[in-house]
């Protein structure tokens, strides 16, 4: 699934590879996209238009946020999810975008520590925020145990759902839902898995409590 | 997702000069970033609220809880004051949403949230309460999941959160701040039927703020519990539900306060069961009795004739788990 507001021209936030790769054609493709549809609403909206005369892109804003551990500043359109300035911007696809809607999990991130969804986070209001995405969950070569926890138990068949799965786990063991497989199933209820893995991804949450305990 | 200009309020005030000129407060920001993306809401400006001092939960003096527009709804149901005083609000937060959702949404963003009717949300039907005078495409549509209380000819849709239900059983009170200053509005005022405005949800003037919601003290012992039924296990929203407080002295019912959610356009206060329960003593019986209360005035649609029974059961349900049934 594509960006809907890919990284603004004017404001590259990291260095792009100068050739192109399928992520960068289809960032550059979607761009041309959301150009219409704000072309669309300039046309229809006399409040925007007369701001059009003077300011081509939509409005945006600059953000200085930590991800993984790592001071990031940005600027983004002021629409952009974190989902997206990581997926995009930072070229950190390990979250996913399944839903979009937050019905799903699969983009779930820790913002400040609490499990999020980042598709319904706004990225301009992350001033100062504490990022943790799946990439970051990982001490160097030593796995958080809850990725080794699901690597022991099998807890995944296609994977797209793991990442947010994982992030969300680490949050609910750090919350201390984890006192019964009940209690597991609940607190991860956010998180769908449509390959239906969920009694492996309840064994493994356990495992990893366990081990942290 | 049109555009909009963001802006951060650094206090109250500039929030409310930001409000006045009409920008749209986002607080936790999980329903209307939602219905941003689906062109449902198209605010010109945000006024993100969140570094305002309003994320604090305390007892009044009379012994009732405030609880901050801004105290996340995984905050306040962890709350050992929530917890205790008032289980029914902790069940509720607990039983909506999920984990992630609980971190991100706030209390006053809560009771702020709009209709999940499929409807409304499908920038293609016709909705009155989006585009109001189009007309209601679930009167005639599939409304399995709609309201059979408090509906009007223009609207049907029900009032989502499930939190709202134990504030209305509660007789809770919304702290709001405005540019002409503080007021209090009764939680079963704020939250407004369709009629013939399905647009108009909530008893808001222009730029005003909800600061706190306010639970009023109830004499002790006081039982209570949220029970909510649906489609699937967790993380699902409300068929029908029910929320219940007991104080119950000398073996007699002296304080009973009902409400039900999923079924109303609003959170619906059950007066008639709270009179029915009154001045009696526990039994299986009286709540049998009570719950038929529940379904007085329900005009089922097609597809939710269901939910006439299934609510007093709900009903009947909740008061004997929280009062027993001896």
């Amino acid at each position: 699934m594509s960006a809907e507001h890919p990284v603004q021209a004017q404001t590259p936030p990291v260095e792009s590879p100068s050739a192109p790769t399928r992520r960068t054609f289809i960032a550059t493709t979607t761009a041309v996209g959301g150009a219409a549809v704000v072309g669309d609403l300039v046309a229809g909206s006399p409040a925007l238009a007369e701001e059009a005369d003077g300011v081509e892109a939509p409005p945006g804003s600059r953000v200085a946020l930590t991800v993984n551990g790592v001071r990031r500043t940005v600027t983004v359109d002021n629409r952009t999810s974190l989902l997206d300035l990581l997926r995009e911007h930072l070229d950190l696809t390990g979250s996913k975008k399944g839903c979009n809607a937050g019905a799903c999990g699969a983009c779930t991130v820790l913002v400040d520590g609490r499990r999020v969804n980042s598709c319904l986070t706004l990225a301009v209001r992350l001033e100062g925020a504490e990022v943790t995405t799946i990439e970051g969950l990982a001490k160097g070569d030593r796995l958080h145990p809850l990725q080794q926890a699901f690597i022991d138990q099998d807890a995944f068949q296609c994977g797209f759902c793991t990442p947010g799965q994982i992030v969300s786990g680490a949050g609910c063991i750090q919350e201390g839902h984890t006192g019964s497989p009940e209690e597991i199933r609940e607190w991860m209820s956010g998180n769908l898995c449509r390959c239906g893995c969920y009694l492996k991804i309840e064994r493994a949450v356990e495992q990893a409590a366990g081990r942290k305990g | 997702m049109y555009p909009f200009t963001y802006t951060k309020a650094a206090d109250t005030r500039e929030a409310l000069n930001a409000g006045r000129r009409g920008g749209r407060y986002i607080a936790g920001g999980t329903t209307l970033v939602d219905l941003m993306r689906e062109t449902v809401e198209h605010p010109d400006t945000l006024v993100d609220i969140s570094a305002l001092p309003l994320r604090e939960v305390t007892v009044t003096e009379r012994g009732g809880l405030r609880v901050g527009a801004l105290v996340r709804m995984s905050e306040a149901a962890a709350h050992p004051k929530v917890r205790t005083l008032y289980p029914v609000i902790s069940q509720a937060l607990e039983l909506s949403a999920s984990a992630q959702l609980r971190n991100m949404a706030t209390i006053g963003g809560n009771i702020m949230q709009r209709t999940r009717c499929t409807y409304f949300r499908d920038v293609s039907a016709d909705c009155n309460k989006r585009d109001p005078g189009s007309g209601c495409a679930a009167r005639e549509g599939f409304n399995r999941t709609h309201a059979i209380l408090g509906t009007s000819d223009d609207c049907v849709a029900t009032h989502p959160s499930d939190v709202a239900v134990a504030f209305a059983a509660l007789e809770a009170t919304v702290h709001l701040l405005g540019p002409d200053g503080e007021r209090r509005v009764a939680f079963t005022d704020f939250l407004l039927q369709p009629g013939s405005t399905p647009q108009r949800e909530q008893a808001l003037r222009q730029g005003e703020l909800i600061t706190a919601v306010e639970i009023p003290a109830l004499p002790r012992p006081l039982k209570s519990g949220y029970l909510k039924v649906r489609d699937r296990q967790s993380y699902e929203f409300a068929l029908t539900s029910a929320a219940v407080a007991l104080h119950v002295r000398g073996g007699v019912i002296q304080e009973a306060k009902v409400a039900a959610g999923g079924v109303g356009t609003v959170p619906w206060k059950l007066p008639a069961v709270e009179l029915h329960l009154v001045g009696e003593r526990p039994s299986a019986s009286l709540w049998a009795a009570a719950a038929q209360q529940a379904g007085v005035g329900a005009r089922p649609l097609a597809h939710n004739r269901f939910k006439v029974e299934l609510l007093k059961r709900t009903v009947e349900r909740q008061l004997s788990t929280v009062g027993g049934t001896k």
